[in-house]
């Protein structure tokens, strides 16, 4: 396509923009985006949550208020929403129990995630049914994140592409049934890893799509027997 | 800060120099505002007006920021700071500033941004948060001594960005990779631009305000006292405004930059690549490790600074 008119990589917004809660756009604003991510991916129902955190993160997330950045996050709030700066008190009042444990070392050692970037944190998360998620991921820079880790499959997910992720029963067929589902749609998709959860005979998928996906096949794949819960993480906006 | 990769069109970024944007606005008969608004719109399918009330709503959280920290202290989520820009505001109401009051004004609402910011306040990252003081204060400071429209404001902040695009694209607008001069300095030079357009100036003259502003940032470290950003940041939006509006003020009496905009911008990405890692936001040189900055990371941190 032949444009009119010069321009950059930068929209006008990523530099009058964006707004958000201080001090720090990495430790800050992309700590909640975290945190909000791992909330969606939680089914949005915490009742407990452990943070933690690695390199600069485990070091300085006093001072830059990652702790109430990340806690906030997992309340539901948005960077730019000032509640943040009191969600230890907002998490109190609802009965989400939390804590934070600075860890050693770099955050992808032993655990087969992909990351080795310095603001990383792990969320550790049950939920009010008792269910757990394990979410990993980096701030890595202007207030943009990465899912790394989910559930001990490593992902990738900044944001840019929708990800669908399913726990179902360990069954033959599932998978080529979600598949052709979103085939039906004619929805391709980019990326795949399932882990296999042999105690429980359970199994987490985790599908990056092209394009964007409708609600109703969410219904859909919802539907299927053997499936036990489906969660659509969407980009931003 | 990282760049954001949307579609681009077929012109090459390597083409998105500010002396070629120039020309673009002479042969379209635009300003440069117009210009960078037209850019946004077509690259990114927002429209006109979308793009336009965008901008406004930065406006709106720009003025809260502002005037957050003036008629009382705010501090620090850390405690380090705070109070800074209540206690300058104070002493410009006695009338003791010898600052004259477009400039007094600039810097006191320099400081309550970067405060705010501190505080864990809503403000606008422009381009950066550690720099957020910087655009809001000239704008407001000049918008309001001129009595310029809310629509000269927002046009004015799309002359802003112009600027901070060509720094980012050719340079950088971090300080982890180029010192404070990218973040600060890049600040002053997109306020120094916005403030000539609201001063009357014409394109060229903002050009060469922001290109004299950022020459005089050049070298800056990035040095924050426990790495968080709050000492120095803080006053460096206060004096980088002073810098900034000092530049317009010149580039409307006709002063011209004798290094170009564009060669600026190169000469201060060079310079931050030379700048050693100590001095680019590590919090590992310069003011951090000071007796007293080294003194302060035991106090928040409760272990040695060496240990970092
Ligand atoms: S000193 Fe560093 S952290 Fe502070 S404003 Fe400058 S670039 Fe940002």
């Amino acid at each position: 396509m032949k444009t009119e008119y010069l321009a950059g990589s930068y929209s006008v917004f990523d530099i009058a923009g964006p707004v958000m809660v201080g001090p720090s756009s990495s430790h800050t604003a992309g700590a909640a985006r975290l945190g909000k991510m791992a909330r969606v991916l939680a089914h949005n129902s915490v009742r407990s949550v452990v943070f933690q955190l690695y390199g600069s993160f485990a070091k300085t997330y006093k001072g830059h208020g990652t702790d109430k950045a990340l806690l906030a996050g997992i309340l539901g709030f948005d960077p730019w929403d000032e509640r943040l700066r009191d969600s230890f008190r907002i998490a109190g009042e609802s009965g989400v129990d939390y804590s934070f444990q600075p860890m050693e070392g770099s955050a992808g050692e032993g655990t087969g995630w992909e990351s080795v970037h310095p603001n990383t944190v792990r969320f550790l998360i049950t939920t009010h049914g008792g269910e757990k998620f394990d979410v990993v991921g980096c701030s890595i820079g202007g207030g943009k994140v990465r899912i790394v880790g989910l559930n001990g499959i490593s992902v990738q997910f900044t944001g840019e592409s929708p990800i669908l992720v399913t726990r179902h029963l360990d069954s033959p067929g599932i998978i080529a049934s979600i598949a052709s589902l979103l085939y039906q749609s004619r929805l391709n998709i980019g990326n795949m890893r399932v882990s296999r959860k042999r105690h429980s005979d359970t199994a987490d998928m985790y599908l990056e799509i092209d394009g964007s996906v409708p609600k109703s096949i969410v219904e859909q794949i919802q539907e299927l027997p053997g499936m036990l819960s489906v969660v659509l993480l969407q980009p931003e906006e | 800060m990282e760049s954001t990769n949307y579609e681009k069109g077929e012109n090459v970024m390597a083409e998105f120099w500010m002396s070629e944007i120039l020309k673009g606005c002479v042969e379209k008969g635009m300003s440069l505002g117009e210009y960078i608004l037209a850019s946004e719109c077509e690259n990114t399918g927002q429209t006109r007006e979308q793009a336009l009330d965008r901008m406004s709503q930065m406006l709106d959280v720009m003025e809260q920021s502002a005037r957050g920290g003036l008629e009382n202290p705010v501090f620090s989520n850390s405690g380090l700071t705070g109070g800074c820009a209540h206690q300058y505001h104070g002493y410009i109401q006695k009338g003791q500033s010898i600052l004259g009051p477009v400039l007094a004004d600039a810097v006191q609402m320099a400081l309550s941004c970067s405060e705010v910011n501190a505080a864990m306040g809503k403000i606008v990252a422009c381009p950066t948060a550690g720099s957020c003081g910087i655009v809001p204060a000239a704008v407001l400071a000049v918008g309001k001594y001129r009595g310029n429209s809310r629509e000269e404001m927002v046009q004015a902040l799309f002359t802003a960005s112009g600027v901070g695009m060509v720094i980012g694209e050719h340079a950088t607008l971090a300080g982890a990779d180029g010192g404070c001069q990218a973040e600060c300095g890049a600040a002053a030079a997109m306020a120094a631009a916005a403030a000539v357009r609201l001063l009357g100036g014409d394109d060229e003259q903002a050009v060469h305000g922001a290109a004299m502003a950022l020459k005089n940032l050049l070298g800056l470290v990035c040095d924050p006292v426990c790495g968080l950003v709050e000492i120095p940041c803080i006053k460096r939006n206060a004096v980088s405004v002073s810098v900034a509006l000092t530049a317009a003020d010149m580039a409307c009496a006709g002063v011209r930059s004798y290094i170009p905009f564009d060669e600026v911008v190169t000469a201060m990405y060079a310079i931050g690549k030379a700048l050693p890692q100590q001095l680019r936001e590590t919090g590992q040189g310069g003011l951090a490790a000071t007796k007293t900055g080294m003194e302060m990371y035991q106090r928040i941190y409760g272990q040695d600074y060496g240990a970092m």
